[in-house]
């Protein structure tokens, strides 16, 4: 279980409370209004900003001082994902070793890797070789091989044209499926929200609510988010 | 945290370094000078001339700079990208052979002379404070083209359109366009020249001098060759520390960002130029036929004659080579972890500018105080030669480098940290082979630099150990100009080879 203890995250005059629980496994949304906080909550998560008070924990460990690298954790942001100057192979690499000592046995598995995702004819080329979706496909392979309980998606996919976005969804709903995942999603989409992702966080008024069911919560959004959502 | 802080260690290091050099020397000089009181009338008549040549210096620099660069900006010919790219080379042209071609050019037996002589007018000497502002502008008309040049180019296309739109005359363009860019283009490089012409040694030792013509570097090596007078050498470094940190200060209030809105990178037009060319083709022809000729000169007499040159010559270049790669890695040793830590802490960028504070003869005294109680200086010559220049090259070095940092730590750094890429790892997978292009040129010109450097050894040389640059500044001294002319065609091409040669390794060394 992920756990938000009673977080509060301060950025100059900007404040965010959480206090949520995620279980193992599960697939959950964050929507709310530009500027609401969706990606600073994640960012506290992932471990890139600091909370002013409370814990996150995660299977009952604490793991609010960590640092970025040591959480359980892999996050997928919605670009710069890989280093554009080293091959896939080795971007790849990096998730199993971030000091980039492959035995015989990494290798095969990234061989192993980049054959789910599609890219084993691609392993030697560098990122700015292949196309926006191939790069998603390439990042989401790292994920799997850092074989971390939880993955974060900060509008991973919005820079992908709409037929892409949706095939890159299915693909991590399969993947994350397989592997028991716990998923947090980032999104601007409601759409994505409801086909991925049982339950939603509403972040709204500088409060990240705890999760309700997506259908419920989009068929009648609270206010805050009725104006955010449209008619 | 743990690793945060380790993750420091490098940057404090080299700040701490920096620091011990740079307060060090200070703290030396201001024991030993006990005082202003011992400076003389020459003392202050060089302080004097410090100032003025240095102002005027920047003044000419930027009024020829200002119609140079303005036919730079608005026509095209070949040759162009060429001779825009030579106005950066200046900066790893060595001093002291820049100088052998001004004389060659404008000297006693020079071809202006000639022609002057042709022309039955009196005929002019190189020496002298006229002399040492000729050689400023030699060296700073370049760079103030490229800044104004770069200002020019800065006013996006969108403003020229909308004027040719509006069918302005030239001077309302001037009015509206040219002067609000100008004026927020030239204090920068008045002041950057000003800076530069502060510290001038080289230039104030070969063709200034006596009374009229010693700036406060040349008067501390006087002091210290000539008088082994340490308490006015220090008490003039001292001076000489003052000026520069009131001028870096003033540097600070007066730097104004000019403000053109964003332009959306229009290719430029042309169209507004004046029809009548000769203006910027004379304009041109004369910066090209001043800047290039000295240095052709040089190398056309001294070619010939490089296969002749004595053995100590030789000697003297592979101690200068050695000087030269030993001073740049350990310039990009202290500047590399500065830059990587300077976007998140400033103390780091501060340290890396304490060496604009100290002049390179200021830093020389320094050490000579600090070292004479427990070695003879003389033996020291190399090693303080290689600390001083490295310490010397390291704020422009964080200069080129900072930026670059920024922008990688911008891109990237979320994406290493998530991926646990840490220490030796992230430097070899990430930061280096990221930052290839800014090291390689960084090390290009720290290597060039000095290569070509003629400041700290003149004051520790015992006449045994020589430099490439000091070797020159003796045959000129004697006289033998063939000879001269062949160890400065040497000096010119092995500073250029090494900068080239860095430069072209980062270039390599980028994956992208």
């Amino acid at each position: 279980m992920l756990t938000l203890d009673n977080l509060i995250l301060r950025q100059n005059d900007f404040t965010l409370r959480a206090n949520i629980s995620l279980a193992h496994g599960s697939s959950t949304a964050i929507i709310g209004p530009s500027g609401a906080g969706k990606s600073t909550l994640l960012s506290a998560i992932a471990g890139f900003l600091a909370p002013s008070a409370g814990r996150i924990s995660w299977q009952g460990q604490d793991i609010t001082t960590c640092a970025p690298g040591k959480r359980p954790l892999s996050i997928l942001f919605q670009d710069q994902n890989l280093f554009p100057h080293l091959t896939i192979a080795q971007n790849l690499g990096l998730g199993l070793s971030p000091r980039l000592r492959l035995s015989d046995k990494d290798r095969d598995t990234i061989a192993q890797a980049l054959a789910d995702t599609g890219l084993t004819a691609y392993a030697q080329r560098k990122p700015p070789q292949l196309s926006g979706g191939q790069q998603s496909r390439a990042a989401l392979a790292r994920t799997l091989l850092r074989n971390k309980p939880i993955l974060l998606l900060d509008e991973a996919f919005a820079a992908l044209g709409p037929a892409l976005k949706s095939e890159m969804l299915d693909l991590t709903g399969k993947l994350t499926t397989d592997a028991k995942l716990t998923t947090v999603m980032v999104t601007h989409d409601p759409d994505d929200a409801a086909a991925f992702c049982p339950n939603t966080i509403a972040v709204t008024d500088g409060v990240a609510h705890p999760p309700c069911p997506t259908q419920s919560l989009l068929a009648s959004p609270p206010p805050a988010l009725r104006a955010y959502l449209g008619a | 945290m743990a690793d945060r802080i380790r993750s420091l260690i490098p940057a404090a290091l080299a700040a701490a370094l920096l620091a011990a050099l740079v307060l060090g020397t200070l703290t030396a000089v201001t024991i030993r000078a006990g005082g202003l009181g011992g400076l003389s009338a020459r003392d202050l008549s060089a302080i004097w001339f410090t100032l003025w040549q240095a102002a005027l210096s920047a003044l000419l620099s930027c009024a020829c700079a200002v119609p140079l660069a303005r036919a730079l900006s608005r026509r095209r010919f070949p040759g162009r990208k060429l001779l825009i790219a030579l106005l950066g080379a200046p900066f790893i042209l060595p001093v002291i052979a820049a100088v052998m071609g001004l004389i060659a050019i404008f000297g006693r037996s020079g071809s202006v002379n000639d022609l002057l002589q042709w022309l039955g007018l009196p005929t002019l000497s190189i020496y002298g404070a006229h002399g040492v502002i000729l050689a400023h502008v030699f060296f700073n008309l370049p760079l103030a083209t490229r800044m104004v040049l770069h200002g020019w180019q800065a006013i996006p296309s969108e403003r020229m359109r909308l004027a040719a739109s509006l069918n302005f005359p030239a001077a309302s363009i001037r009015r509206h366009l040219e002067y609000p860019m100008l004026r927020s283009t030239l204090p920068g490089a008045f002041l950057a020249i000003f800076l530069v012409c502060l510290t001038s040694f080289a230039v104030a030792l070969t063709l200034g001098g006596g009374p009229r013509a010693t700036t406060v570097e040349l008067a501390i090596y006087q002091a210290f060759r000539f008088d082994f007078d340490l308490a006015r050498a220090a008490a003039l470094a001292l001076v000489q520390v003052a000026i520069c940190i009131a001028a870096l200060l003033v540097s600070r209030v007066i730097s104004v960002a000019p403000n053109f809105g964003a332009g959306l990178d229009r290719p430029s037009i042309l169209g507004l130029a004046p029809r009548t060319i000769w203006p910027d083709a004379l304009c041109i022809s004369a910066a090209s036929l001043f800047l290039l000729t000295p240095i052709a000169v040089v190398m056309m007499r001294g070619v010939s004659g490089l296969a002749g040159l004595p053995t100590t010559i030789w000697q003297a270049t592979t101690t200068s080579l050695w000087l030269a790669l030993a001073s740049t890695a350990l310039t990009l040793a202290i500047a590399l972890p500065l830059a990587l830590a300077a976007p998140r802490h400033r103390w780091a960028e501060a340290a890396g500018m304490l060496p604009l504070t100290a002049s390179a003869l200021v830093t020389g005294t320094g050490l000579f105080l600090i070292a004479r109680p427990y070695v003879n200086p003389t033996q020291l010559a190399l090693p303080v030669t290689l600390i001083s220049n490295a310490a010397l090259c390291v704020p422009f070095a964080l200069r080129i480098l900072i930026p670059q940092v920024r922008g990688l730590q911008m891109d990237y750094d979320r994406l290493a940290a998530s991926l646990d890429l840490h220490g030796i790892t992230r430097l070899r997978y990430v930061t280096v082979p990221r930052l290839a292009r800014p090291i390689g040129f960084s090390a290009g010109l720290a290597a060039a630099f000095s290569m070509g450097d003629l400041g700290v050894i003149t004051l520790f040389s015992d006449g045994q150990t020589q430099t490439l640059p000091l070797a020159l500044y003796q045959l000129m001294g004697a006289y033998r100009l063939d000879q001269a002319a062949s160890a400065a065609t040497l000096l010119i091409t092995l500073s250029f080879g090494l900068f080239m040669a860095f430069d072209r390794m980062g270039h390599y060394a980028d994956p992208r």
